[in-house]
Order: C-alpha cells, then structure tokens, then sequence
C-alpha cells in the first residue's frame, strides 16, 4: 500500500532506535529539590501567580490564573513551599516571571481536585475541565487546548486529526505513550470526538513506529477511531501537513485548520484531556525524551514541570563527552538551551545534548541558488528570497512572498549547502511583520 | 543604400524635431539658487538632514523648511556658503560626533552563550536579546560600520566598535542601525564620555564586565557640573561641560569606564587621537 504524505519535506536521519526501546521512566524528586515553574509556558497571555513566597502549596494547586482567553492556569508541580515568586532564567536565555517551590518531599496531591464522567457532562463543562486543567498542546508549541477545542459557531469541524506522527528525529516520547497506554489516549480522543461533535477521527503515525500502529489499531477496534501509517518524511507532523496527508485537504494560506473543518491534536494531549476530565489532575507532568550523542544513556522520562534540565539529564547518566549543545525539543525545531539550569516547562517534549564536534560551526557562504530550500518547503514559499529581503529589513516585501506562511520546521536550513541560517531570517520577518500587524 | 540612409536620417530628424520641442515645452524650472546649493553639499546624499538626499536638501533649503545648518557632514564651512547663497545669516551649530558607550571587548565583557547564527547585531539581539551578558553592552557585530556612509567606523579584533572623531561628522545612521542603543551623539569638543550603557546595580555589572559603570557616584562628588548619575549609570552632562573638571572626575573612576578621547582610543582599536 501506497503510505500518504505531503508535498515537499526531506527525510533526516530519524536516530530513534537510542531510546525508543526504552519504558517510560519517572525522574525522581527528592525532599528539598527546588522546581521553577514558569508562569508562561503557553502561547497567549502569561498567568498571573496566585501565591506569594512562604505559601504551603499542595500537588496540583493552581498558583497562577489565566489572564484572558487565550490564556491557561498554572499548577503546583509537587507540594511545598513557595520559596520565591521572581523572574528566573528561561530556556531562551531571558528572565520570565515564575514560581520556585521547595518539595517537601510527600508530594501530597490537592484534595480539591475532582474528576467526571464524561458521558453525563457537557461539551461546555468538559471544556471547562480541561482549561481548568491548564491543558496545552503536548507537541510542543502548547497552545491552549480550550481554545482549539472553541471553533466559531460558522465553520464546521468534520474531522478530528490526533498526531502521533513525531517526525522529529531523536524524539520517542510519543511513540512510547502510544504504547504503554493506548487506551487513555483512547478515551481522550472519545472526550474530544463528543467536545467538537465529531464522527471521523484519525490518528496519523509514521512508518518507522510499526509497534505504535498496531497498538493503537488494537486500541482503537470498534470505537470509531482509525488510524493512518504515514511516509516517514520530515514535517509529516506538522499540522497543516498532516492535514494533507490525512484528508486531502489544504489549508488555506494565513487560515487555521478549522478554516477546512479539521482541528488537530497530539496524542499526548489526548491522554491529558483524559486525566483531567476523568481523574481532574492538572498537566504537572509529561513525557520528555532525554537523548543525543553526549547522554550517557538515553531515556523516556516523566518530568514534572519546573524540574531543570540537569537532573533529567543526572538522572540519565550525566554528560558523556564533550558537551557542544542542548536543545530543548526537537533537533529540527527545538531551541537552543542556555544552560542545563533552565526548568522543563509544558512544551519540553525532549532534551537533546550533542557533541562538541556536531555542533557545526563553520561560517555560512554564499547562496547558490540552487533551489533546494524551495524545492524542501512544505509550505512553497521561497526560503532564500525572504531571507535577502529581512536581512535588508525589507518586511514588507517579505510578506509578500508570504513570509507568514512559513511554519518554521527548518527544512531550508537542513538542505542549504551553504549553511545559510535561513530559519533565523525567516523568523526575523514573521517576528517583524507580526509586530506591525499588532501596531497598526 | 540610399534609401536606407534617407529613411534612418529621416527619422532621426524627426525625432530631433520631437525632443527638441519636447525639452523647450516640458523645461523644469529649477531655482538657480537650488543648483547653486547643491554645487557646495558633500553630496553623500547620507539623509542626516532629514531630506531625501542632498537634492532634496537644497530644494528645502530655498523653499526656507530646512535650516541651513543642517548639513552636518559639510559643517560649518558648507554652512556658510549656504548662508551666502541664501543671503542669510549664518548660524553656527556645534558639530556632533556620534559614541559607543561601551568598552567591554570579548576580553572586558563575558558572553551568556555562543552565537553562531546570522552575523549581524539585530539578528544576534532578537536570540534571547543577544549573547553578550550585559543588556546595553556593544555586540560587535558591525551594524553601525556597515550602516555608516563615511568608514568612520571600525570594529576591534575583540568585536568593539569603535568610531573615528575625525570622519565622524555626525549624521546619526549608526545610532539607528545599533538595536542596543549604545551609540549616543555628543558635542565634538566635549572629548570625556562614560562608556558604559549598563543600568544594572554594581555587583551585577561586575560579575559581567570589568570596565562597566557600577553606579559608585565617585565622579559625581569629585565634579558634580559635568556629571549626572541616572538608575545606576553615570554620563556627562554636556551642557555643563568642563574639560578639567571632567578630567577629575574620570581620574576617580574605579573602574576606569571614563574616557578622553583627545588622551586615546578604546584598547584594540587602530585609531589615533
């Protein structure tokens, strides 16, 4: 059988097999550890933190409320004591608004918190549950679930796509939760049929997961729920890509999926919408592969967020090597890491630490024009041409071309052969022209 | 033969004719004085005036929306013959140089992380507001050189940018190119700055840089005229300028963040007073 896939894309080296063998494991916490739990670990408005330094707080309190609609709460990861509400280092480098909690070590859960069934509830009140649950896309770009979950009462939602394609290469966290715990996702994806009012729902997972297909499809037998093999090909993950694969279906240029009755979530937020629906317990904890050249030994972990990326990764062995570079994510579309002293937050799908020696350091060169970025862009814009313009901060010609199309999977860069950081000038005009949007 | 060069002299004829009449109908009028004017700019049509080019300059000029002494690269000189054209009286405008307000080289200053991205200081500082430890400090990265006209500036072999008094004159494209905001425009003859674009408190400052300003006020209470403390940060008030006690002042500082220019140039930098 022919696999489906999109237009476009390139086929990295997928480097799964150092850890996609290995069970989930949970990073232990001990009494005394601090976690930094950011108050903006979402797109939309940052949380405002509800607790001040010296609080008591219980496992899976809220200590910061959402500001807006597009916004989420933020949670208590453990129980302890609020040792400081202060802007703390980020992975990106900045200083961000955040809670530090203490653990006490009981990780004593928060009474409050109550669970459903959601076949007597509402759409409404399950949308509730899951705000309340400050559940955000588990992919990594976390936007707010409740949000996706509220198309306007015009477009009409056809089709439930869930995503466990994890075409990031590195990346297992995905591929192992789709197989030691199916029927959560399952049920999650029952949840979010009856939320939208949909029939058709399709889990969409690559080629190089065979265990993870016939895992679900068992899963998946006689509850209206299929599931798609996909080519392995890089970003057959990314929404509007998988979209295509999927139903055919294109989404229109500056539109959202909804725009072609599809909306899309990771599987991984299915299990959460699970959790918090069912059991009411709030999104403190996900799955995060921690692997890469300089790890001593790779791992699938459960991380509770605001736990920092040196104990994931002292829990994992230690560095082996020289160290060259942590990334937060993927190695295609993740960020770079200041430091190891950064916290896991709700968008930490992986840690990957590399090799001095892959780092690549050599200076970039001259465009040739040979055309390989355009010919790898999924989303057929033109890579090297909006570069020159937002090096010239030419914005608005950038924006012609469609700059805002791009969907920052990195592909021009991966294929350039001149090593031209395409990505950083492509995010540069979006950064630009989003700005003047705002303005005018 | 003949009948192709009646036919091509025929045409061109004609259209000698055509562009003829067309020049003595469609003549622009320009103002003699505008030509007049133009004649005397440096015409590096650089835009510090504010107009579109030096062009632009003259015709604001004659039509009296551009003060005269405005030119800043031609100075005082081309202002005056300006002024004669015009009729007009010369009004002499102190002549402005353009400072990096910082010294902390990759030698004085530390780095948050290595950068290895798109070399220039606008790229660098839109990651994580740029690698350099310190928020105000100079990436080095050479915005402001390729931004400036007149190859006034340079930068060191330890990413600083340095900008020569002499071909500075003073036409502020640097001081929008930088997105650190480290250049500022100072009077020419006023020759002690503070190079430090730091508000952070001393302790921060010195856990980054070891020539950065740490606020100790110490240049403030030895020469109180000339400087003026502000969150933090020392800089000279120009307006009180006093080239003797601003020497005092700078001989105080601990960490030698104070500057006279006319004594030398930042370390590493090819440039002589």
């Amino acid at each position: 059988m022919e696999l489906k896939t999109f237009r476009g894309g390139l086929h990295p080296p997928d480097n799964k097999k150092w850890s996609d063998k290995k069970a989930i494991e949970v990073c232990p916490l001990a009494e005394g550890d601090e976690l930094v739990i950011h108050l903006s670990q979402h797109i939309g408005a940052p949380a405002e933190a509800c607790v001040k330094k010296g609080d008591l707080v219980k496992k899976g309190q809220v200590i910061g409320t959402p500001k807006g609609f597009v916004s989420v709460p933020i949670h208590a990861s453990t129980s302890g004591e609020v040792i400081a509400v202060e802007p703390r280092i980020a992975s990106a480098g900045t200083m961000l608004p955040a809670v530090v909690i203490k653990a006490d070590g009981e990780d004593a859960w928060d009474e409050g918190l109550v669970g459903g069934d959601p076949d007597t509830m509402t759409p409404d009140e399950i949308k509730d549950k899951i705000k309340d649950a400050g559940i955000v896309g588990m992919g990594g770009a976390t936007f707010p679930t409740h949000v996706k979950l509220s198309p306007p009462e015009d477009k009409k939602i056809e089709y439930l796509i869930l995503n466990g394609v994890e075409c990031e290469p590195y990346l297992t966290a995905d591929d192992r939760l789709m197989l030691e715990d199916p029927e959560s996702i399952v049920e999650g994806i029952l949840i979010l049929k009856k939320v939208l009012g949909v029939d058709k729902a399709i889990i969409g997972i690559e080629a190089n997961k065979p265990d993870a297909i016939e895992t679900m499809t068992n899963a998946c037998a006689g509850k209206g729920v299929e599931v798609g093999a996909l080519k392995v090909q890089y970003p057959q993950g990314a929404e509007k890509q998988l979209i295509f694969a999927l139903t055919g279906r294109e989404v229109p240029s500056g539109g959202l999926p909804m725009d072609c009755g599809v909306v899309v979530q990771n599987v991984g937020t299915a299990a959460a919408v699970n959790d918090a629906v069912r059991k009411g317990i709030p999104l403190i904890e996900r799955i995060a592969t921690v692997s890469g050249a300089a790890i001593a030994e790779p791992k699938n972990l459960k991380i509770k967020i605001g736990q920092p990326l040196s104990k994931l990764v002292e829990f994992c062995g230690g560095i082996k090597g020289d160290l060259g570079k942590v990334i937060q994510g993927g190695p295609m579309m993740g960020m770079a890491a200041v430091s190891l002293d950064v916290p896991a937050t709700r968008g930490t799908s992986g840690v990957l630490l590399f090799a001095e020696d892959q780092v690549l350091k050599e200076p970039e060169g001259p465009c040739v024009r040979c055309g390989n970025c355009v010919r790898a862009c999924p989303a057929f814009i033109m890579p090297t041409e909006i570069a020159t313009m937002a090096r010239n901060s030419m914005f608005d010609e950038a924006e012609k071309l469609n700059a805002m199309d791009c969907i920052e999977c990195g592909c021009c860069t991966y294929i350039c052969p001149a090593r031209i950081p395409l990505i950083q000038s492509l995010r540069q005009a979006k950064g630009a022209i989003l700005a003047k949007r705002r303005k005018v | 033969m003949i009948s192709a060069v009646i036919s091509l002299g025929g045409i061109g004829l004609g259209a000698a004719v055509i562009l003829g009449l067309a020049a003595k109908k469609f003549a622009v009028e320009v103002d003699p004085k505008e030509e007049a004017i133009l004649e005397v700019l440096p015409g590096a049509n650089c835009g510090a005036c504010g107009f579109p080019g030096c062009g632009g300059f003259a015709k604001a000029v004659v039509a009296g929306e551009a003060d005269p002494s405005a030119c800043s690269p031609g100075g005082s000189s081309v202002t005056a013959k300006i002024a004669e054209i015009m009729g007009v009286e010369a009004a002499s405008a102190e002549p402005m140089v353009a400072v990096v307000n910082c010294q902390g080289d990759n030698q004085k200053a530390q780095n948050k992380y290595k950068y290895l991205g798109i070399q220039t200081c606008a790229s660098a500082q839109m990651l994580a507001g740029g690698p350099k430890a310190c928020p105000g400090g100079c990436l080095g990265l050479g915005d402001c050189m390729v931004a400036c006209p007149f190859g006034a500036i340079e930068i060191t072999a330890e990413g600083l940018a340095v900008i020569n008094r002499e071909k500075c004159v003073g036409c502020k494209k640097c001081v929008s190119a930088c997105p650190r905001n480290v250049i500022t425009m100072v009077p020419k003859s006023a020759t002690v700055s503070v190079l430090c674009n730091s508000h952070d408190k001393g302790p921060a400052v010195k856990k980054y840089c070891q020539v950065g300003c740490i606020g100790c006020t110490l240049c403030k209470k030895t020469a109180e005229e000339v400087y003026a403390i502000d969150n933090f940060l020392a800089h000279v008030t120009y307006d009180t300028y006093d080239h003797e006690k601003a020497k005092a002042g700078m001989e105080k500082c601990p960490t030698k963040c104070i500057r006279d220019f006319a004594e030398g140039y930042p370390e590493g930098s090819s440039f002589q007073p």
